[in-house]
């Protein structure tokens, strides 16, 4: 506007004092930090086979011995592994070893199959190129991984077929549910597919027992 | 001595960014936080590397904590109402009061066994929650037949969110396989065979 002599009229504070709404935010912002949670729980999915007694012997899939991996997973945070299928009457074929990369992990990745394959170590190395291929690639979409991922899991590499291990899990009444979901992070890990959890029979017992696990 | 006129320094502050930084923070607070759940117990789940989010909706938690006792929540109070009304079809011995029903679906979950259910929803919401942790749901079979877990699990299971049910195991790290067995082999038995198992994020080792 033009100034015009005379016209004195006095110019009207416009500036608002935001102090309160400040005060005000303040304390919204601390109410929502302290009454949300900002990160939701991860999970992990696991099927359990049916209790359906009617599955008989003949329908459960059948595995190689060699490609076969027994895990017990006892109490005090101790962990056992029958390679094979178990000898009941001999309890030497049950071995020791600990959590993490170099117990169990170890015995995964260096788990010989017969005709000398190793075979978690070959679908870890192929997975982790999976991987670096997602990354560098954007535009691979999740089905496309989960699809060769899968391929991947079941031991069909590009550079051949291996035999994919098959883990069985047992865990005594004594374990931790933490014991339990180690192994199957384990499971993750070294990207097997083909795992079980099994429930512990008494032939399982006997052999526990006589190698000393309480 | 003459006095010294010290000119008054303007102390006005202008608040103007800095509450424009406030309605920013608050609206990501707002749009990214869900409301912490006031569950009957605390418990510690363990880490694993898996990164599969929990489904948001019609997710039947089970609670088992460090003891071994057991607890049921839904994600919507109407969830909640309608598994009360499955529940309550099956036993005709169970009668509770309006009030009662509204203090049970206010719950974020429950744990009690059915023959104390009246006389704890008397109390509080807060009251609720401290003496239902001291029971959880018994996993006994009554009769021979099914066990009040499975009479809640198939109440819910029959009502009308019960196709897209799904299941969310959310256990203690130290509860014992032997209590985590029992419960899921009952699940089994009624051939729930898909879980959630609810974890916290852990990184991997470096190999």
């Amino acid at each position: 506007m033009a100034k015009k002599k005379g016209s004195r009229q006095k110019k009207a504070e416009t500036r608002v004092d935001f102090t309160p709404m400040v005060d005000m935010m303040m304390l919204l912002i601390t109410f929502f930090m302290l009454c949300t949670s900002l990160s939701k729980p991860q999970s992990m999915q696991l099927t359990m086979p049916s209790n359906d007694k009617n599955v008989n012997e003949q329908d459960r899939s059948a595995t190689k011995a060699s490609q076969t991996l027994t895990l017990y997973l006892a109490g005090n945070d101790q962990i056992y592994h029958v390679d094979g299928i178990p000898q009941y009457d001999n309890p030497a074929c049950l071995k020791k070893t600990t959590w993490g990369a170099d117990g169990i992990r170890s015995v995964l990745i260096n788990h010989r199959t017969e005709g000398g394959y190793t075979p978690v170590k070959n679908i870890m190395a192929a997975k982790k190129l999976l991987d670096s291929e997602r990354a560098k690639d954007k535009s691979m979409s999740d089905s496309v991984y989960n699809a060769k991922l899968d391929k991947i899991k079941k031991g069909e590499l590009e550079t051949g077929k291996v035999p994919a291990l098959t883990i069985i899990i047992k865990a005594l009444d004594t374990a931790s549910y933490k014991n339990l979901v180690d192994a199957l992070d384990e499971m993750q890990i070294c990207a097997i597919g083909k795992y079980v959890i099994d429930k512990v029979n008494d032939d399982d017992m006997r052999l526990l027992k006589a190698a000393g696990v309480k | 001595m003459g006095k010294i006129k010290i000119k008054k320094a303007d102390v006005w502050i202008d608040m103007t960014p800095m509450s424009d930084v406030m309605v920013l923070l608050l609206t990501f607070f707002m749009l990214t936080s869900t409301f912490v759940k006031n569950e009957a117990v605390k418990v510690n789940a363990p880490g694993s590397v898996s990164e599969i989010k929990v489904p948001e909706t019609e997710v039947l938690q089970i609670i088992v904590d460090k003891d071994g006792k057991i607890f049921i929540g839904l994600d919507k109070p109407g969830y909640m109402q309608e598994m009360l009304e499955g529940f309550k079809s099956k036993f005709s011995g169970l009668s509770l009061s309006a009030m009662q029903e509204k203090n049970f679906i206010g719950l974020a979950s429950f744990g009690m066994p059915m023959n104390k259910m009246s006389d704890v929803l008397k109390h509080e919401a807060g009251d609720v929650n401290n003496l239902q942790k001291e029971m959880g749901i018994p996993t006994d079979s009554i009769n021979g037949g099914m066990s009040e877990f499975q009479c809640w699990v198939d109440a819910a299971r029959n009502s009308s969110f019960g196709d897209k049910m799904k299941v969310a195991i959310k256990a203690d790290a130290a509860t014992p396989y032997k209590v985590v067995k029992k419960m899921m082999s009952e699940l089994q038995d009624m051939s729930e065979n898909r879980y959630y198992l609810i974890t916290t994020l852990k990184k991997e080792e470096a190999e």
